[in-house]
């Protein structure tokens, strides 16, 4: 029992890049802009948070602030979603002011993110960094821990985690249950109509895009300051790419959307625990670990090809809108 | 003291004016100097033909466009109008020829859409009201008697319900004021009547409405007054009784206008398209043609009667080769052609217009002289020895331009700057100067205007005068009226009945075309 709670802990833990990605593609897609930087932007928000939160975590501690590592931390989760949301409002002047292609600004931003990612960490990140404060710790839930099976699963987590099932349900109640949710869709599968009552289709179109390249900024610094502790060079590792299939999986949902993550999330479980299960019995010992390591990309082109069903997108997503 | 002029009573204002408006756009004068007046509670129709500058008149008056020059007064008040926005508030309100509604959202959303109201503080993040719009929209739809489920899907209706739907969100909004932009394009014309009739019970509640059209017998039928537009310019108004077709045709064009073509009595001879039990699917895999048997003969005019999206379009594709059929069988010229490729075709005796003809009649990024030649540049003598010959090809232009009145008469300007008219004089020319002994002829005159429409009808009896088949597809029932000999009516991928030119009257054909079948 303990190991099955364990695995799907680890499933949902795994899943919450995945999940907040394709929450960011889900704004942006249904506002009508396609946004394939999101792997970028989880890049760029991983670098910057690390960065902040390393270079803030001394000068912090030497001003005597209690829990400095918190405190840098926190302001680490800031900085890297503004940099997704900077790339996100970069993403946008291209797409929607200069209506340049969406999926070569994407492109582009993807290449940017690599490149200047690569630059800084071997400029200011190696051998002569300072110390990085580490991961946020574990924040179990006061009363809901203490569910048996349950409370460990969902209520003994890290922040982010914690954030990206809030934004589930925000997300999921702002699209499809308030006036803003409803400018959204209008605007991103009929821009004409929801310029012809009024709304503002470029307005909505920058926020859409923006809000969603902060989320894939959180994104990514879950796997600096939530995952790992550090940076390596392309340590969003498709993450970004395998968001969007969740995307296209889930329908441009955000409940669809966190179910295909937590199959993806299942997907990544078994790989980390392959080699506990290969000690564990000599026939699963022959498979070798790269198969399991090739499971969260294969289940991307399982997706992909449409098994599941036909999934139609926002019918204007991807076009610019002229008057 | 002279008699001082008081202001006039506000009830003699007119609900809707623009003043000597003027619009330009890269140097062409779409508006010049145009006035528009509307009454209240009357039907304004404002007539003109493609280009004359109807649309950017109305798109001034919604604010979608801003004048360069001129007023636009509202219920006797000068107005500014930055946005659509500005003109809601006003109580102007545009039905769209294209409608202006998401297929996805429902008729509920589609209403409330922009004019939203929202339970608690939290403005357009808090929850979105349904009940009570829901009360309001159903009590709108009742004091007019209209039937609309406002939880459907607005993409499953039919266009007809759909347009019902744009009136009521007009409404909704607080409209005194409607236009409507080529309100019965996709209507049946049983539809279209229960649209006009509509109309009347709203203006009896006092709206005023614009209704925007190129079909001159339903301005007769629905206006209180007719204004009339030709290239930019307000050439006049007039009132219905004192109209005719000819009259408001030739305001539109400026000169005399022939409306009845000239068609003397032929034989039909030999079979020259045959289809048997033909499937066809659409982009969906649904039958969109189900089992058509249709006969076109040497010398005749078939017309398609029917209403846009019950077939046609996917029928006129199969049989010239751009789609596969499902099923069935086509004969051309006695021969089976079924799955042909469109060259083949060509090359078998087939012309084609197609429906459209900036995407499949010509290529716009080509000269006029090239679109001359598409079907025939490989052969001689436009090609000789697998090189072209230009001299050939631009003197084969320069006949059809004369033969054809093709303007501007100048074989290198590219296709796509031509006018409408033009464009599918240039597709007539190029499809009739080939000996083809088919020709299949899909809404040949579309926002095309009436010089050219004459001349293309015209063309068209001609080439059955000398024994050529033609399947004419058109949704304008008066041109299949004009031209067939027989007319066959589609309905959900059927041909319901074919009827001789001389049983088949308006009402017959209409309720046909409603899927109405007489027992």
């Amino acid at each position: 029992m303990e190991e099955i709670t364990g695995f799907l802990k680890l499933a949902l833990i795994t899943a919450t890049p995945i999940a907040l990605g394709a929450y960011a593609g889900i704004l942006s897609e249904r506002a009508g802009v396609v946004n394939i930087a999101i792997e970028g932007m989880m890049l760029t928000g991983a670098l910057v948070a690390q960065l902040t939160a390393m270079y803030l975590y001394a000068p912090l501690q030497a001003a005597g602030i209690p829990a400095a590592e918190i405190a840098s931390l926190c302001l680490g989760v800031i900085a890297g979603i503004l940099a997704g949301a900077l790339l996100g409002g970069l993403h946008s002047i291209t797409s929607i002011r200069f209506k340049a292609d969406q999926i070569i600004s994407g492109t582009v931003i993807n290449l940017l993110a690599w490149g200047m990612t690569g630059w800084i960490y071997q400029r200011w990140m190696t051998a002569t960094a300072p110390t990085a404060p580490g991961t946020f710790p574990r924040i179990p839930i006061p009363g809901l821990r203490q569910i048996p099976v349950l409370g460990d699963l969902l209520f003994n987590h890290q922040p982010i985690v914690y954030t990206m099932l809030l934004l589930t349900g925000v997300i999921h109640y702002v699209l499809f249950y308030t006036p803003w949710g409803l400018h959204v869709r209008s605007v991103g599968e009929h821009p004409r109509a929801a310029d012809t009552v009024g709304i503002n289709v470029e307005r909505v179109r920058y926020i859409s895009t923006i809000v969603g390249g902060a989320i894939a900024g959180l994104a990514g610094v879950w796997l600096t300051l939530e995952q790992v502790g550090s940076f390596t060079l392309r340590m969003s590792a498709g993450r970004g790419f395998i968001a969007l299939a969740a995307m296209i999986f889930g329908r441009w949902t955000p409940l669809g959307a966190f179910g295909t993550s937590l199959l993806f999330g299942l997907g990544t479980a078994l790989q980390i625990r392959a080699a506990s299960l290969a000690s564990a019995s000599a026939g699963l010992a022959m498979i070798p670990t790269q198969l399991y390591q090739a499971i969260p990309y294969l289940l991307t082109i399982i997706v992909l090809a449409g098994f599941g069903g036909k999934a139609t997108p926002p019918a204007a997503s991807g076009q610019p809108y002229e008057k | 003291m002279s008699a001082s002029l008081s202001p006039l009573p506000a009830l003699s204002h007119p609900a809707l004016e623009a003043v000597e408006i003027t619009k330009r756009f890269s140097g062409v004068v779409a508006n010049d100097a145009v006035s528009f007046s509307l009454e209240p509670g009357e039907i304004h129709v404002l007539l003109g033909e493609n280009g004359a500058g109807k649309s950017t008149l109305m798109n001034i008056l919604y604010g979608l466009q801003k004048p360069d020059q001129g007023e636009i007064w509202v219920g006797g008040k000068a107005v500014r109008l930055d946005g659509p926005k500005d003109a809601i508030q006003q109580g102007v309100v545009m039905v769209h020829q294209h409608f202006m509604l998401v297929p996805v959202f429902t008729v509920l959303e589609n209403i409330v859409l922009g004019v939203e109201q929202t339970r608690g503080q939290w403005g357009q993040l808090g929850v979105l009201e349904r009940a009570k719009p829901a009360r309001q929209i159903q009590a709108l739809a009742d004091q007019l008697s209209l039937q609309v489920d406002l939880n459907a899907k607005v993409g499953e209706l039919p266009v007809g319900v759909q347009q019902k739907v744009e009136i009521i969100k007009a409404l909704y909004r607080g409209a005194r004021i409607l236009i409507l932009d080529e309100p019965t394009a996709v209507l049946t014309p049983t539809e279209a009547t229960e649209l006009f009739e509509l109309l009347r019970r709203l203006t009896q509640q006092g709206l005023s409405i614009v209704l925007i059209t190129h079909k001159l017998k339903e301005c007769l039928a629905i206006a209180d007054r007719i204004s009339v537009m030709r290239q930019g310019k307000m050439v006049g108004t007039v009132y219905p009784q004192q109209a005719s077709e000819s009259l408001l045709a030739e305001m539109m064009v400026g000169r005399k206008v022939i409306l009845q073509v000239e068609k003397p009595l032929m034989q039909a001879g030999a079979p020259v398209l045959q289809t048997r039990r033909l499937v066809v699917w659409d982009d969906r895999h649904q039958p969109a043609v189900n089992g058509v048997d249709l006969t076109v003969c040497a010398g005749e005019i078939l017309g398609i009667a029917g209403v846009q999206g019950n077939g046609q379009t996917e029928l006129s594709e199969a049989l010239t080769g751009l789609r596969s059929p499902a099923q069935g069988q086509i004969d051309i010229l006695g021969q089976d052609q079924t799955g042909a490729s469109p060259r083949q075709l060509i090359e078998q005796g087939l012309a084609h217009v197609p429906e459209d003809r900036g995407k499949n009649g010509i290529v716009k990024t080509y000269s006029l002289a090239d679109n001359a030649v598409l079907c025939t540049y490989y052969q001689p003598p436009f090609a000789k020895k697998g090189l072209i010959r230009p001299g050939a090809i631009a003197r084969q232009a320069t006949q059809l331009i004369q033969e054809f009145d093709i303007r501007p008469a100048n074989p290198r300007v590219l296709a796509g700057s031509l006018s409408g008219g033009n464009q599918q004089k240039l597709i007539m020319a190029r499809e009739l100067s080939r000996g083809a002994k088919l020709l299949i002829a899909c809404q040949p005159t579309r926002g095309v205007d009436i010089g050219a429409i004459e001349l293309i009808h015209r063309r068209i009896i001609a080439a059955r005068n000398q024994g050529m088949g033609v399947l004419l597809i058109s949704s304008e029932l008066d041109e299949i009226l004009a031209l067939s000999d027989r007319i066959a009516v589609m309905y959900q991928g059927k041909v319901l009945e074919t009827l001789a030119i001389a049983e088949a009257t308006r009402e017959r054909l209409g309720c046909l075309m409603a899927g109405m079948v007489q027992s």
